[in-house]
């Protein structure tokens, strides 16, 4: 019933796709790591803390004509680990992913330190952060070593 | 182990190791034997900051060692100043030498020339990161001085907030059981971050402003210089820094083997009258740096310095 009732929260949609068990609170987050803002001329829906039998309360975003490609699913790994995604075509579920974060996370956003040598944007070696903790989610810089801050990461998204 | 870049590269058995090759190279660093080890090696001298003990203990090493140096010399006269990176730099000198040692303002620079490279990096320290090899000559110092480096009590003052020494020193000692004894003002004291680490690793620390209250049963006083651009006021500075400095007549109550050491330069926090003591050991300290550089040296391109030695020595 509750899963019914969610769906009916917002539209069906023709093409895009479907971002569910987002963590409560996090779909602004992923809006802004996919970058989905007001120069996206697709339409999205979001509902937020709505009930789930998993998570006790989730996030579910809909992107109207619009697939999610591997690397923009590396970027939901930060914000969103467990979050199921669903491309849709012709109102039916095309394509099922997950996302699964791994032990690092390459060229998806750079290190917050200001003196690291990553910040200069010439230097052409992938930026890495090693992923420390997964609950609650720990990152590292894999050249300076320091620690990252998620809240100022999201800035620093490649 | 293909570079040295943090002290987390080597285990305890490691460090031990290196440390009995540099014992056995000693009569090398003094100049009473030649031992060509390193014949028809280069190293690759990268400072893109200033350095003068560092740089030229790694010079002393591979020339005793019958190896060559190549520098990058001044950055202002250097390709750096035209931009080039520092993956390019390293291309660049990857192809001329067999090893580098480098010193670099950005944190993490050792760690990225070490992915860009094929042949081995020694960190000589990069911005507020680390230094393993001034540590691995401070471990060995220490070492020669008590015979172990197991549960000494070690006094750390001054400037502990900006000195990438006095961290990677910490780490070390910690790894070995020692107790620490944080002695700074509190605006340089030593990082809260890593200060947690080394208790999660199941250090001894104790954090305190008095330098002298402690002298008495440590084994080893580690001090460090207090910059004055680190104050927003000369009379601060004044004050602060007059706090932790040490005179011949402050150690009358010290055990009879503590030893006092300093990274150099130093300034004014040891006066010179402690010189002549039995303590002071940062001019050891500083010569123990060629015969520690020595050792890392030959552990990184393969040479087998016991098995060397018995062979006697042809490289």
């Amino acid at each position: 019933m509750a899963q019914e009732h969610n769906m009916r929260r917002v539209t069906a949609i023709r093409n895009g796709t479907v971002i569910d068990h987002i963590p409560s609170g996090q779909a602004m987050r992923v809006l802004e790591m996919l970058a989905v803002d007001k120069s996206t001329s697709v339409p999205v829906s979001m509902v937020m803390n709505v009930p789930s039998k998993k998570m006790g309360t989730k996030d579910i975003i809909k992107v109207e004509d619009r697939e999610l490609n591997q690397d923009e699913l590396n970027r939901l790994a930060l914000v969103a680990p467990d979050a199921q995604v669903a491309i849709i075509r012709a109102y039916s579920v095309a394509e099922k992913m997950t996302i699964e974060l791994g032990d690092e996370v390459t060229n998806v956003v750079s290190c917050t330190f200001s003196n690291c040598i990553t910040t200069n944007p010439r230097e052409p070696l992938a930026h890495r952060l090693k992923v420390m903790a997964r609950e609650p989610l720990e990152l590292r810089c894999h050249y300076c070593g320091r620690p990252q801050d998620l809240e100022e990461l999201i800035h620093n998204v490649l | 182990m293909s570079g040295l870049i943090t002290m987390d590269d080597l285990s305890n058995e490691e460090i031990m190791s290196i440390l009995d090759d540099a014992e056995r190279l000693l009569p090398v660093a003094e100049g009473r034997t030649y031992l060509p080890l390193l014949q028809g090696k280069i190293l690759g001298n990268l400072f893109f900051e200033p350095s003068t003990r560092t740089r030229m203990s790694f010079e002393t090493a591979m020339k005793r060692l019958g190896g060559d140096v190549v520098n990058l010399g001044d950055v202002k006269t250097s390709s750096v100043v035209k931009g080039e990176t520092l993956y390019d730099t390293i291309q660049m000198v990857d192809g001329y030498t067999d090893i580098i040692a480098m010193r670099h303002p950005r944190q993490g620079a050792a760690q990225y020339a070490q992915d860009a490279a094929r042949v081995p990096i020694l960190n000589g320290g990069d911005g507020a990161g680390h230094h393993p090899t001034q540590t691995m000559l401070d471990l060995f110092t220490i070492r020669q001085a008590h015979g172990t480096l197991e549960g000494l009590k070690v006094i750390l003052a001054g400037d502990l907030r900006y000195g990438r020494t006095v961290h990677s020193l910490s780490h070390a000692l910690t790894r070995f059981g020692c107790e620490l004894i944080f002695a700074s003002p509190e605006l340089l004291k030593m990082p809260a971050e890593i200060v947690n680490d080394l208790t999660a690793h199941g250090a001894n620390v104790t954090e305190t402003e008095e330098l002298l209250g402690s002298i008495a049963d440590a084994d080893v006083v580690y001090m460090t210089r207090i910059q004055k651009e680190r104050f927003a006021d000369e009379d601060e500075y004044t004050k602060v820094a007059g706090a932790y400095k040490l005179h011949a007549s402050n150690l009358e109550g010290a055990k009879e083997n503590m030893i006092i050491m300093h990274p150099l330069p130093r300034v004014d926090e040891i006066h010179p009258s402690v010189d002549s003591t039995r303590h002071a050991r940062y001019f050891q300290q500083a010569f123990n740096g060629v015969v520690a550089r020595m050792a890392l040296l030959c552990r990184l391109l393969g040479i087998n310095v016991p098995q060397k030695i018995a062979d006697g020595g042809e490289a």
